[in-house]
This record gives C-alpha cells, structure tokens and sequence, in this order.
C-alpha cells in the first residue's frame, strides 16, 4: 500500500467521524464495496488510487480517510489499550509469583524435587501444545477476520476454543487428582505455589475462553471485518498473554527438576 | 495452502516444546547446566515468537514490544539466578 495516495475527482463532501484508517487492500482486491464504516475525512464520488503500482478509479460513492496512505505504515498496537494495561498487570503478578516459586525452590531443593516427582510432565507437555495450537488458531482467525472472511475466521476461533477448553479438561483433571489425594495450598511450600500457579493460570485460560466465545458468536454474524478489528484483536492479545505465561509457568514448575 | 509466518512460528514453538520435553524426559536437566540453560533459551525464543508475532508487536509502538520483551527476559534471568544458586548445593 505504499505511495498509494488517494484523491477525489468530483462530488467530495467532508464527514466527521472516528478514523480507522482505510481498507486500501480490498479495493486493491478488487472490491466495490467497502466495509462499512466511518472515516475521518471524505466522501467521494469518484476517488483515483495513485499507486506506482497500479493506477485505478473507484466510481460511487466511497469513503476515505485522511492521511490513509500512512496508516498501513504506522506502528500500530493491535487490541484496546486497556487490555494491555491488564496483560502488563496479569505479567507482572505472575513475573512475581514465578521469580518467588524460584527463590523458595533454591532454599529447599529437596522439598521441592520430591514434591515435583509427583507431576505429570507428559500432561504439562500436552498442556503446552494445546495452549500453543490454540495460540495459532486465534493468529490465524485474525488474519481471517481481516481479510473480511467471516466464516473461516469463526471455524479458527471454534478450533481455539476446542484447544482452550482441552487444556481445562486435561489441568482441571490433573488438579482434582491431586485434590483428591490430600494435597492443597498448606501441604507444603512446593504445593502451595503449585496450586496458587496452576490455579490461578487456569482462572485465566478460562476468561480467555469465554472471551473467545463471545468474539466467536459474533463473528459467525460477520460482525468484524478489516476496519472493525477491535474486539477480536483486544480478546486476542489476552489469550496470547496466557500462552506467554504458561511458555514460562510450565519449564519452571514441570521440567526443572 | 501456502504457509504464512505465523503458520511457521508454531511449528517453531512446536519444535521447541519437544526439544524442553525431551530433555525433561531424558532426566538431564537435573545437574547438567546446559540442559536448563537450553530450555530457559528456547523460553526466551518462544516467548519472543508469541510476543513479536502472535500478539503482533513486531509491527508496534517500541515501548510495549520492550515491555514484554523485557519482561520476559527479566523473569527468566531471574529464574536462571535462583537456580545458580543452588549449584553451590
């Protein structure tokens, strides 16, 4: 989309409206219809595309947006702020939880591997590949959803979801075992990190879960397209932030030993 | 199908699952400082694939790629410190 520099032959009228950037890619598509949505900026009857590229016009009515040849540059950080406020909460609490569970480890080694012998390292592996899987599969329904193809994207989100709730079945499994052989939180130091980790990430996997839901239903309606990207990306990033900790959570607690 | 780089990092995070498996597996992690420090590498590795390319922050303002980056590298140095500790056991 670079050098691509829109202008509007005749019938420009100005509108006022939230900027989102423009869908230069479906109209380079081969679109005629463009996402609906406002932009900041124009209406135009007649809009060229002056590309090196590609020299093309766009009779109808279209919308542009001011400054849209820069904004498929620009950096960009993919979901609502607000989540990432949350994800750097989320990292900073476990960052603690998991530098802490490290220290302790190193002041009762022997403690810690007799207790760590009783963990299913095969379960924590399947666990990994099934958040991993998952990660993939939300990436991909993103990359769907913005290419505006609603009903693949909803089949990857459908896949994630499938990932996200094996790994609750699987650690909801592996936790009521230990549960129901007497183990807790006061069992001993090993178990008491163990449980509030494991748990704790668990609660995570969950809302990430339910969010995936929430953003599945929709977009089985054709709700996000390129251009009405927000909530899928915002629901996005969290699950990636729960892959990211568990890639740390399950070396840690699981393999060193 | 042709495979996008999204498609190739989790086969990448894949890979790297095995390898930190499989030495758990062959019990050399206890006592041999290559296998932990190996497994806390491909740590760093997957964290920055998921981070860089699944969370898209590759393509975002620095600071937040720093964060997590960042984040993910102080965790583990701490990590690793804690663990060099009890060599000395």
């Amino acid at each position: 989309m670079r050098g691509c520099h829109p202008r509007c032959d005749r019938g420009e009228v100005d509108i006022i409206g939230p900027s989102e950037g423009l869908v230069a890619s479906s109209i380079l598509a081969g679109r005629t219809s463009l996402a609906p949505f406002l932009a900041a900026g124009k209406l135009c009857s007649n809009v060229s595309w002056g590309c090196p590229q590609l020299q093309m016009t766009s009779p109808g009515l279209t919308t542009i947006a001011s400054a849209s040849s820069r904004h498929a540059d620009e950096p960009r950080l993919r979901g609502d702020l607000a989540i990432w406020f949350i994800i750097a909460l989320e990292m900073l609490t476990f960052g603690v939880m998991f530098v802490s569970y490290a220290f302790a480890r190193s002041v009762d080694l022997a403690l810690f591997n007799a207790s760590q012998a009783t963990l299913d390292l095969r379960a924590g592996a399947l666990n990994t590949v099934l958040l991993l899987t998952g990660s993939w599969c939300v990436a991909r329904a993103v990359h769907a959803l913005r290419a505006d193809a609603s009903r693949n994207g909803a089949r990857w989100l459908a896949a994630a979801i499938a990932c996200g709730l094996g790994f609750m079945v699987s650690k909801g499994a592996e936790l009521g075992q230990k549960f129901a052989a007497g183990i807790d939180m006061s069992t001993n130091t090993f178990y008491m990190f163990y449980v509030m980790l494991t748990a704790f990430h668990f609660m995570h996997v969950a809302a990430a879960v339910v969010l995936l839901v929430i953003v599945w239903t929709q977009a089985r309606r054709g709700a996000y397209a390129d251009g009405n990207m927000h909530t899928p990306e915002t629901v996005a990033a969290f699950w990636h932030m729960v892959d990211l900790l568990w890639i740390v959570l399950f070396p840690l607690v699981y393999v060193m030993r | 199908m042709h495979l996008q780089r999204i498609d190739m990092v989790w086969l990448g995070l894949l890979a790297a699952t095995g390898v930190t498996v499989a030495l758990g597996e062959a019990g050399v992690v206890h006592g041999h400082a290559w296998a932990l420090l190996t497994i806390f590498a491909l740590v760093l590795l997957k964290g920055a694939w998921i981070a860089l390319d699944f969370m898209e922050l590759r393509d975002a303002p620095p600071l937040w790629r720093r964060l997590v980056l960042g984040w993910l590298v102080l965790v583990v140095a701490l990590i690793v410190l804690a663990w060099a500790l009890t060599l000395r056991v």
